[in-house]
């Protein structure tokens, strides 16, 4: 495999050459400990767009972002030494707990802008559909590698998967949260994808996709429909629905090149940002820091993303290569879904950018498939 | 084959985060200056001030409508978590009434969220003395400053100067200047017909604002334009002494300078404060303001329409001289009563008053004289006349709510559907039927009765200290006709057996000439008059006829023309006559040149008049 070990440094691999049955404390040497770098990269970049978010001050939302980080990785780091055999009999619990999660938010939820998302969690709002994508990953993962690449050309082993996967879709599009719903069926799919479905029933699945469209926005919710037209046609309603499309536009717009400034931006600090501390702060950071910061932290975002990939590609046992590229793709999903949206490329949905936007449960979710995916490298020698 | 397919999800994955970043370059730096320039717009608000509305003063530069800094106390809904709370600790320091409230909880529903909600207006200086003090239990609730009209002579002159009260929405659709916080539209009197020199130019003011529309800082500022400062004709002072005068009868008087038409008095009583409509008036107000038999919101001296009764006989015999109907040494006899078509109408008198000219009968107010006079020049010679003295149609007076007098002919009747008798014409010779006027016109016809001259009646003396010069046309009567009909009202007042005795000025060298009137607001019956039992005096006060008196002094070089109405005052002679006596007296010890001219003694006996 060409390429192997590509973030550890020569001398460095050779020592943590990968043993089978490693203790604790070397297990713990295993972590591929460039990519927790860049996650706490990452994590600073939104302690810093959060202070300013905050209105130059710590204590509104960086303070408590920063404690739930620390958190994570902690999280992160735990789940990292976890074997994947602990996983896989984990997994089938941790499933069953999302979609028990799931079917409570729908029964006792919050409302929170005209979808069911939050459950009260003694004291602390989450948002089990963050939650379903992690358990997903595991679930499938686990799923494939019982029945073996050889067995996936048979489509009767694929209908349980294919049940598994739509159960959380449905639910989470019951909330209602369509943002969400489609990143869990997209990251369902391409782990059927890379688990080796046969291109013939990849075909025979995604074509008859586009006949579905109208079928869909039929059975959308009103905010759903009102949320696609503003998208279409934001200056019809420029101080309602279409507020947030057209101010995040004006915000990256007057950002420049080189941005208005660190706690400079006028649309941020002036309140025209709707929401700048959750799922606009990237436009926030695009008006302070300009087109160059914006550039940055996408390429930060990217080399996360690349890293993750490159460790599942790393992977030599099938449960490891499946549960990293199930993490990945959620990230990657994560990033695109809410990069599209504050620049207006896709309609609005409460989708928030990873360790950036303020908020636990994205941040706690995402650190948990974090520590899977580092579980992953460092099993990653780990026969099948 | 993992390998093979991850990649190819990278590869996608490559290009989409690539394409987000190219998009982002597009954003940002190819489309970035038009984006900041809304920007800008975005966090910049010009914002109009209303300008200060124009000041009015009388002709004397005593301020009778000003601007009053308004004291109140506003409350941010979004600083504060329990709107209730506060506003109940708000009436502990404070004290808010019923309609505070439902204000309050009404304003709380409608006004848009970042919209400060007005708690109380009208604050003292103590209250705001008291909420600063107490501001730390009180989030939320801020002081501002905005102004109130204020007219110090309340209720002497809110018939003149009128009132203002916020904008309606058809207002703020005529002018979008009016929906500016703090606008005021006059709603009647000066502050209505002079709105446009009252309102002023708005100022602008460039502030920057967050989204919610709070300012954060003020980038620039232009001060607008204020309304004109008006002057009025009227003497304040004056005014004053009218009312006193009038008391508590239920009448209107007006005084008019005769050489321009500048009134110098109009009152009409009872009156209302003016400043009720300002701050907002209560239901119960409005309804014992509107459910009142004497009229306080009218203003009789220009809306109330009488029929001018004797006082219109001076012009019946202008019209008939001009006719060459008769002369003024024709006489006729007045056996007490005239038959015509079957109907008798009556004198005054019983007894009659034998055969009279010109000159006897406006000196007895013989109504038989008039009846056979407004016969024989017909009532289109009438009208003519009565339009030239100011009798008949509108006045251009700066009041909105003026009526014009009418002095029909029977052809204007007729192309309203309506039959004409001759004893229509017979009653329109004595200011009966259907022969209607106001006070203010009663005051231009003397005034141009006095001079000879088109005299226009009006209020505004300067607008921005520019004056407005009057312009004065002959009337198309002869000088010896004029002269026949001062001669008769001269001879009402100061001759022996005149109508009107009381009248009588007891200023040295000034004398004045009237004519007396009694307007029957109600038919008398044949049977009670002849029985000779008949008093008016003995009716319910709204049967009894309405008193009138007009006259113009000096005699021989006019100056001031007053005239009076005192409604169910029953006989102009008793009742209305002495009033305008007064109130000319008043006018001429007022006037700048009788004082002078007048000894110090008589000014000093004129003003012991008053205790």
């Amino acid at each position: 495999m060409p390429l192997k070990d590509f973030t550890v440094p020569r001398t460095a691999r050779r020592l943590l050459r990968a043993e089978p049955n490693l203790r604790m404390f070397s297990r713990l040497w295993q972590i591929n400990w460039f990519f927790v770098l860049l996650v706490c990269c990452l994590a600073g970049v939104g302690y810093v767009a959060l202070y300013s978010a905050g209105g130059g001050r710590a204590e509104a939302f960086a303070q408590p972002q920063l404690i739930r980080f620390c958190f994570g990785l902690l999280m992160m780091l735990g789940v990292a030494l976890a074997s994947p055999r602990v996983l896989r009999m984990l997994s089938v619990p941790i499933y069953g707990l999302s979609i028990l999660l799931l079917v409570l938010v729908l029964k006792m939820g919050h409302v929170g802008k005209g979808a069911e998302r939050w459950i009260n969690l003694g004291g602390f709002q989450f948002q089990p559909s963050e939650f379903a994508k992690i358990a997903l990953v595991l679930m499938l993962s686990t799923w494939f590698y019982r029945i073996g690449r050889d067995r996936m050309g048979n489509p009767l082993r694929l209908i349980i998967p294919a049940l598994l996967t739509l159960l959380p879709v449905v639910l989470v599009l019951k909330e209602p949260n369509l943002g969400t719903a489609t990143i869990v069926g997209v990251i369902g799919a391409s782990l059927f994808f890379a688990a080796g479905m046969r291109w013939w029933q990849i075909i025979i699945l995604v074509a008859p996709l586009p006949f579905l469209g109208p079928f869909i926005y039929n059975h959308l919710h009103d905010y759903q429909k009102a949320r696609i037209d503003t998208f279409l046609h934001p200056e019809h309603d420029p101080l309602g629905a279409g507020y947030n499309i057209l101010q995040s536009r004006i915000a990256l717009g007057a950002g420049g090149r080189w941005g208005q400034g660190y706690l400079h931006g006028t649309q941020g600090q002036l309140s025209f940002l709707p929401e700048k501390q959750t799922d606009f702060i990237f436009t926030m950071i695009g008006e302070e820091w300009g087109y160059v910061g914006g550039v940055a932290v996408i390429g930060l975002l990217f080399l996360i993303l690349l890293s993750s990939m490159l460790i599942a590609l790393r992977c030599r046992n099938r449960f490891g290569r499946l549960v990293g590229l199930g993490i990945a793709m959620d990230f990657f999903l994560y990033c695109v879904v809410n990069l599209s949206m504050v620049m207006g490329v896709i309609p609005v949905g409460g989708v928030p950018l990873p360790l950036i936007s303020y908020g636990g449960s994205a941040m706690l979710t995402m650190m948990f498939g974090f520590g899977l995916l580092l579980s992953s490298w460092v099993h990653r020698d780990d026969p099948d | 084959m993992f390998t093979r397919r991850a990649l190819l999800l990278l590869a996608a994955q490559t290009g989409v985060m690539g394409t987000l970043a190219h998009h982002l370059y597009q954003m940002q730096v190819v489309h970035g200056d038009e984006l900041k320039e809304q920007a800008r717009r975005n966090r910049t608000s010009r914002r109009q001030i209303a300008p200060a509305r124009g000041e009015i003063y009388d002709r004397c530069g005593v301020l009778l409508a000003g601007n009053r800094p308004n004291w109140r106390a506003l409350i941010m809904t979004e600083e504060t978590t329990d709107l209730q709370a506060v506003v109940d600790r708000f009436a502990t320091i404070v004290p808010l009434d019923d309609r505070d409230r439902a204000r309050i909880e009404h304003d709380r529903k409608h006004i848009h969220r970042y919209v400060p909600l007005t708690l109380k207006e009208f604050l003292s200086w103590d209250d705001v003395a008291r909420l600063g003090l107490n501001a730390p239990t009180l989030p939320g609730v801020l002081i501002d400053v905005g102004t109130t009209r204020e007219y110090p002579f309340k209720d002497l002159l809110s018939h003149i100067i009128g009132y203002v009260a916020p904008p309606n929405e058809t207002d703020v659709q005529r002018d979008g200047i009016m929906a500016l916080p703090g606008m005021k539209v006059g709603r009647a009197g000066v502050e209505q017909t002079q709105e446009s020199h009252l309102r002023g130019q708005p100022g602008t003011v460039e502030m920057e604002v967050n989204a919610h529309g709070r300012v954060m800082g003020e980038l620039e500022r232009v001060e607008g334009q204020p309304g004109a400062r008006l002057e009025l004709t009227l003497d304040s002072a004056l005014q004053t002494r009218i009312r006193e005068r009038i008391g508590e009868r239920v009448a209107s008087a007006v005084v008019m300078d005769c050489r321009n038409g500048e009134v110098m008095g109009l009152v009409s009583t009872p009156s209302f404060d003016p400043t009720l409509f300002d701050g907002g008036i209560s239901r119960t107000q409005w309804n014992s303001l509107i459910t009142d038999q004497r009229t306080p919101l009218v203003d009789k001296a220009v809306s109330g329409l009488y029929p001018p009764g004797s006082t219109f006989k001076p012009a019946v015999a202008l019209a008939a001289l001009k006719a060459h109907a008769i002369t003024p040494s024709d006489r006729f006899s007045c056996p007490g009563y005239y038959d015509m078509g079957g109907v008798r109408f009556h004198c005054w008198s019983r007894y009659g008053h034998g055969s009279i000219n010109l000159h006897q009968a406006l000196k007895y107010s013989c109504d038989v004289y008039f009846y056979q006079v407004a016969r024989r020049c017909g009532m289109e010679a009438i009208h003519e006349a009565a339009a030239f003295l100011g009798l008949d149609g509108k006045l251009p007076i700066e009041l909105p709510h003026m009526r014009a007098g009418s002095v029909p002919t029977p052809e204007m009747r007729r192309r309203h559907g309506h039959h004409w008798n001759g004893g229509d014409t017979v009653n329109a010779g004595i200011g009966q039927g259907l022969v209607q006027t106001t006070p203010l016109a009663l005051a231009t016809y003397v005034s141009r009765l006095a001079t000879g001259r088109f005299v226009q009646p009006h209020l505004l003396r300067s607008v921005s200290g520019q004056g407005i010069a009057p312009v004065l046309d002959p009337l198309p009567f002869a000088k010896e006709a004029l002269a026949a009909a001062r001669g008769g009202m001269f001879a009402v007042v100061n001759e022996p057996q005149g109508t009107a005795p009381a009248a009588r000025l007891s200023l040295p060298g000034v004398q004045m000439a009237g004519k007396t009137g009694s307007a029957q607001v109600r038919n008398v019956p044949r049977a009670l008059r002849e029985s000779g039992h008949f008093n008016s005096m003995n009716l319910p006060w709204q049967y009894r006829p309405h008193a009138l008196f007009i006259c113009f002094a000096p005699y021989d070089n006019p100056r001031y023309a007053v005239s009076v109405v005192v409604e169910h005052g029953n006989a102009g002679a008793t009742e209305a006559a002495p009033l305008a006596a007064q109130i000319m007296t008043d006018t001429l010890i007022r006037d700048p040149a009788s004082r002078t001219s007048l000894s110090r003694g008589v000014v000093a006996r004129a003003d012991g008049l008053d205790d």
